[in-house]
């Protein structure tokens, strides 16, 4: 017995000594930051941390997936587009600088800004001279050219972005440069001489230069493309280049010598290299990370639930992160399909009685989660302004108000109806639990429908006839801009005519034909800040319709690299700016 | 012998036939009775921008509105034949045997799963020779000194080992040893053992160890009751009463039959772990089988789960007839025929 017991003690000490030291990794350098510039929450929210020209060094990076693709004509994540920057150069580019100014374009390819005519029908950008190819080939704007038109084989390409076919003016049944060979397409895109590019599109968009910042602009040179392959060496135009690119293992990109810092006045170029790993263990990313082993995790969405109490719990661990806000709206559809919702009273009862420090909870609080929601568009879309049109003391509803619009709905003891959300997110599982807990407060009973992620708007959440059929009154859901702008954000969850009765759109609750017109007046407009100032409007006609229910606008926790100097969030990816990285 | 191995061979054939049908109609036909249509299947391959055409064009790229049956024979004819894919720009020619080409990366699959091979067959090895120093030898020690202070912490050791899954002790021996101690290599850090061999050992140190440490503890446990079972057998003691010294006794008569069930067990692990160490690689971002297969699920990336499913099922099939033919070697009882 004596014995048993010595084992078993010296047993469970094995273990105590295994936890007390993995609890205590990483938290106790929390001050080694080998500049000296003082790690605390936030330090690099909206300023430089650890300022710094020295050049030289290896930035190690780790993705917890593979990456989408390393081709700029299909690449769709903002990671990757923030990093694409080393390689490859578009016509325009987020100017890499914290703060608000983050969020701003600049020129990159392009010697200025594009040039609007025919009211915004007409788009013209001179191209640098002087850029190169990495194997010293200059750059001409026919190389852009095919870049743009190369994406828009999406058969090819499935999943990039898919502006450029919608608004380029091109040839009826053009496939792309592979299928539709030697078809002229001067109609969309035109190059009268090698510095000029002009793309001509079928209606006007004012903001036709956040399509120029695209990855899609970044030069491809005909001779060297490979199509789908063309990712495993993309002919680098930025500071650096690929020397190896093992598919979903690793890659390593090295300086560029044709790349010319007189062309270029936006990129610093700090780093030698940028060692790459793919398909790491993310909570293993989040543990290196923290003892300084890795300098980035490149997805940029934040520290992964098995450490988040580790960091939040330290004050020295919390010091090395960041909490930025991101362009992303958690939200819930409220369906005018269904019935009674097709009554405005009923859908604003359910904007009142909604819990929204329930729904913020359901996410992980207001660091892992997010800040709570009374507005479509989140604060850092220019024109964003803040309202509530169903507002409660403390965010947890309104029950009073609540009970008075279901009086005037006809639905004074309330009603049934179901709440959809992806059954393989725990999070949207909670939040409809939430939601299911504070409707009742008011008589409003909600059922549960999980259906799988993969075909969640393909076949149930985004398919009308679906919706209507099975009650679908409430569908979670959840929407990120492709750049931080109105248009990015709103044209396709606002828009009634991006609904397809096939299914498959995010969109699934908003048919307001008044919005529709105010988007396309917002969208022919030139002028940024008189575009700016349309997107606030069009957020307050649809809550005023009571149509989406907002939940949260997303918050990550980052962790700050130790090792790298000039870390900064960016304002236009919401993660560290990859561009201007440099090793302390 | 011959024809014995023949037979299993052409009998591990069909068997492989099976599993791919199954496995194949599990990822495309039980989706089409259940409702899915082609362009619902097709939806997983395109971006979120994606209009009705995209979804419509690459359904029909990826052969979904063609029969079932088709899609099957052109993916079996594929691995005897080779098989084309249209990359826009070029052609690629997948040659045989072409186990599918992924929708996603873009990639032919089976030089995917050859690439990946030697990093589950290094950490499969490794970790077996240790479990199997460790596992028998503690289990003989702990059979020998039964009831012993040694007897019963090995046992308290095992269970501990059996106990513990892998994600956590591999995720505390990477924090302890690789982050805190420094003493083993940080997860992710695989090196090919042609580049560098002692890279190749010191990254696949903590993971032969947390591997070993579960299954010598079952093989320590198995070992025991075997060997237990075997030294009151009437043998032993005609071997003893020979004068036979102690240690034949025990390495030649009472581990040799006390094997048999434990060869069994160790062919189907080991074949089981040459198709996939899915938590160890997962755990220790080794890019292997396992974390290739994992990876695929997440990734919806059907031709990839279907192709690491065929080599495991290969993996299986191959471990046990190994163990089947050394049945003959271990045992001189049994006769292979």
């Amino acid at each position: 017995m004596i014995r048993k017991s010595r084992a078993l003690v010296a047993g469970t000490a094995a273990l105590a000594l295994l936890f007390s030291a993995a609890a205590c990794g990483g938290s106790d350098d929390a001050d080694s930051n080998s500049s000296g510039a003082k790690p605390e929450f936030n330090a690099a929210l909206s300023k430089v941390f650890n300022p710094s020209d020295k050049k030289g060094g290896t930035i190690r990076l780790a993705n917890a997936g593979d990456w989408d693709s390393l081709d700029p004509g299909e690449t769709y994540y903002g990671y990757s587009w923030n990093f694409l920057r080393t390689y490859g150069r578009s016509l325009l580019m987020f100017k890499p600088t914290p703060g608000a100014e983050g969020n701003t374009l600049t020129p990159d390819l392009a010697e200025g800004m594009g040039t609007p005519s025919d009211g915004g029908k007409t788009w013209t950008y001179k191209i640098r001279q002087g850029v190169k190819f990495e194997d010293g080939t200059p750059v001409t704007s026919k190389d852009v050219k095919y870049a743009v038109l190369r994406s828009t084989d999406k058969q090819t390409f499935p999943n990039g972005p898919a502006y450029f076919e919608g608004f380029l003016d091109l040839p009826e049944g053009y496939k792309g440069p592979y299928k539709s060979k030697g078809v002229n397409t001067d109609q969309a895109i035109s190059t009268p001489d090698d510095q000029t590019i002009v793309f001509h599109l079928k209606t006007a968009f004012g903001g036709f230069d956040y399509l120029a910042a695209l990855p899609q602009t970044v030069p491809v040179p005909e001779a060297k493309d490979t199509g789908a392959k063309y990712k495993e060496h993309v002919i680098a135009t930025g500071p650096y280049k690929f020397e190896t690119n093992n598919l979903g293992k690793n890659f390593k990109l090295v300086r560029n010598e044709q790349w010319d810092p007189a062309t270029d006045p936006n990129r610093k170029a700090l780093p030698d290299a940028y060692d790459v790993q793919l398909n790491v263990n993310a909570d293993d990313i989040d543990n290196r990370l923290l003892s300084g082993d890795l300098d980035v995790d490149i997805t940029g969405t934040g520290v992964q639930p098995a450490a988040l109490g580790r960091v939040v719990g330290d004050p020295n661990l919390k010091a090395q992160t960041d909490n930025p806000l991101l362009p992303r709206l958690w939200y819930t559809s409220v369906n005018p399909t269904v019935a009674p919702l097709d009554n405005i009273d009923c859908r604003k009862a359910v904007q009142y009685a909604a819990d929204k420090v329930g729904y913020q909870t359901a996410y992980g609080g207001p660091l892992a989660g997010g800040d709570i929601a009374t507005t479509i568009l989140p604060p850092m879309i220019p024109g964003y302004q803040k309202f509530d049109l169903y507002p409660s003391a403390d965010g947890t509803g309104d029950v009073a108000k609540a009970k008075e619009h279901l009086t005037a709905c006809g639905q004074p003891n309330g009603f049934e109806t179901n709440i959809s959300y992806r059954a393989e997110r725990p999070k949207e599982k909670a939040t409809a639990e939430a939601l299911q807990q504070s409707l009742a407060r008011v008589g409003i009973k909600l059922t549960l429908k999980p259906f799988p992620q993969g075909d969640y708007f393909s076949q149930y959440a985004g398919n009308p006839p679906f919706v209507k059929s099975n009650k679908l009154g409430l569908a979670l859901n959840g929407w990120g801009a492709d750049w931080n702008d109105g248009f990015g954000f709103l044209s396709q969850i606002v828009d009634s005519r991006v609904i397809r009765e096939t299914g498959g759109s995010s969109n699934t609750s908003v048919r307001i034909p008044e919005v529709d017109k105010m988007l396309d007046t917002a969208i022919a407009e030139t002028d940024q800040a008189k575009r700016d100032a349309q997107w606030s409007p069009i957020d307050k006609r649809v809550m005023e319709e009571a149509v989406i229910l907002p939940g949260i606008v997303a918050k990550s926790l980052i962790i700050r690299p130790k090792t790298l100097s000039n870390v900064f969030v960016s304002e236009a990816y919401n993660m560290y700016d990859y561009l201007s990285l440099g090793v302390a | 012998m011959i024809t014995y191995i023949i037979r299993r061979l052409f009998a591990a054939v069909v068997l492989l036939f099976i599993i791919s049908a199954a496995t194949f109609s599990i990822f495309y036909l039980v989706p089409r009775l259940v409702g899915s249509t082609p362009e619902t299947l097709a939806t997983r391959y395109v971006g979120r921008a994606a209009t009705p055409e995209t979804v419509h064009l690459i359904a029909e790229k990826l052969g979904f509105y063609d029969p079932i049956w088709l899609q099957y024979g052109r993916w079996v004819k594929g691995i005897f034949f080779g098989a084309d894919y249209d990359l826009g720009a070029t052609v690629e020619h997948c040659p045989a045997p072409c186990f599918g080409y992924s929708f996603i990366t873009k990639t032919p699959v089976w030089p995917d799963l050859v690439d990946r091979i030697p990093v589950t067959l290094s950490l499969a090895i490794g970790a077996a020779i240790l479990w199997l120093i460790f596992g028998l030898s503690i289990g003989t020690l702990s059979a020998l000194r039964r009831g012993s202070f040694l007897d019963r912490a090995a046992m308290t050791f095992s269970l501990a080992g059996v106990s513990l899954p892998i994600f956590f002790t591999g995720m505390i021996g990477l924090l302890v040893f690789s982050y805190k101690l420094g003493w083993t290599a940080p997860g992710g850090s695989y090196t090919d053992f042609t580049e560098s061999p002692s890279a190749w050992a010191y990254a696949l140190l903590l993971p032969w160890i947390v591997l070993a440490l579960q299954f010598s503890a079952q093989y320590a446990r198995l070992t025991r009751a075997g060997m237990l079972e075997t030294m009151g057998e009437d043998y032993i003691r005609t071997a003893r009463a020979k004068g036979l010294p102690e240690r034949d006794v025990t390495v030649k008569h009472g581990l040799r039959a006390a094997l048999t069930p434990i060869l069994t067990i160790f062919g189907l692990d080991f074949g089981l772990l040459l198709g996939g160490a899915v938590l160890t690689e997962q755990v220790f971002s080794l890019p292997g089988l396992g974390k290739y297969a994992v990876d695929a699920i997440t990734n919806n990336d059907l031709p990839k789960v279907l192709g690491v499913t065929m080599m495991a099922a290969f993996f299986v099939v191959i471990a046990n007839l190994i163990v089947d033919l050394l049945y003959a070697v271990v045992d001189p009882r049994v006769r292979l025929g």
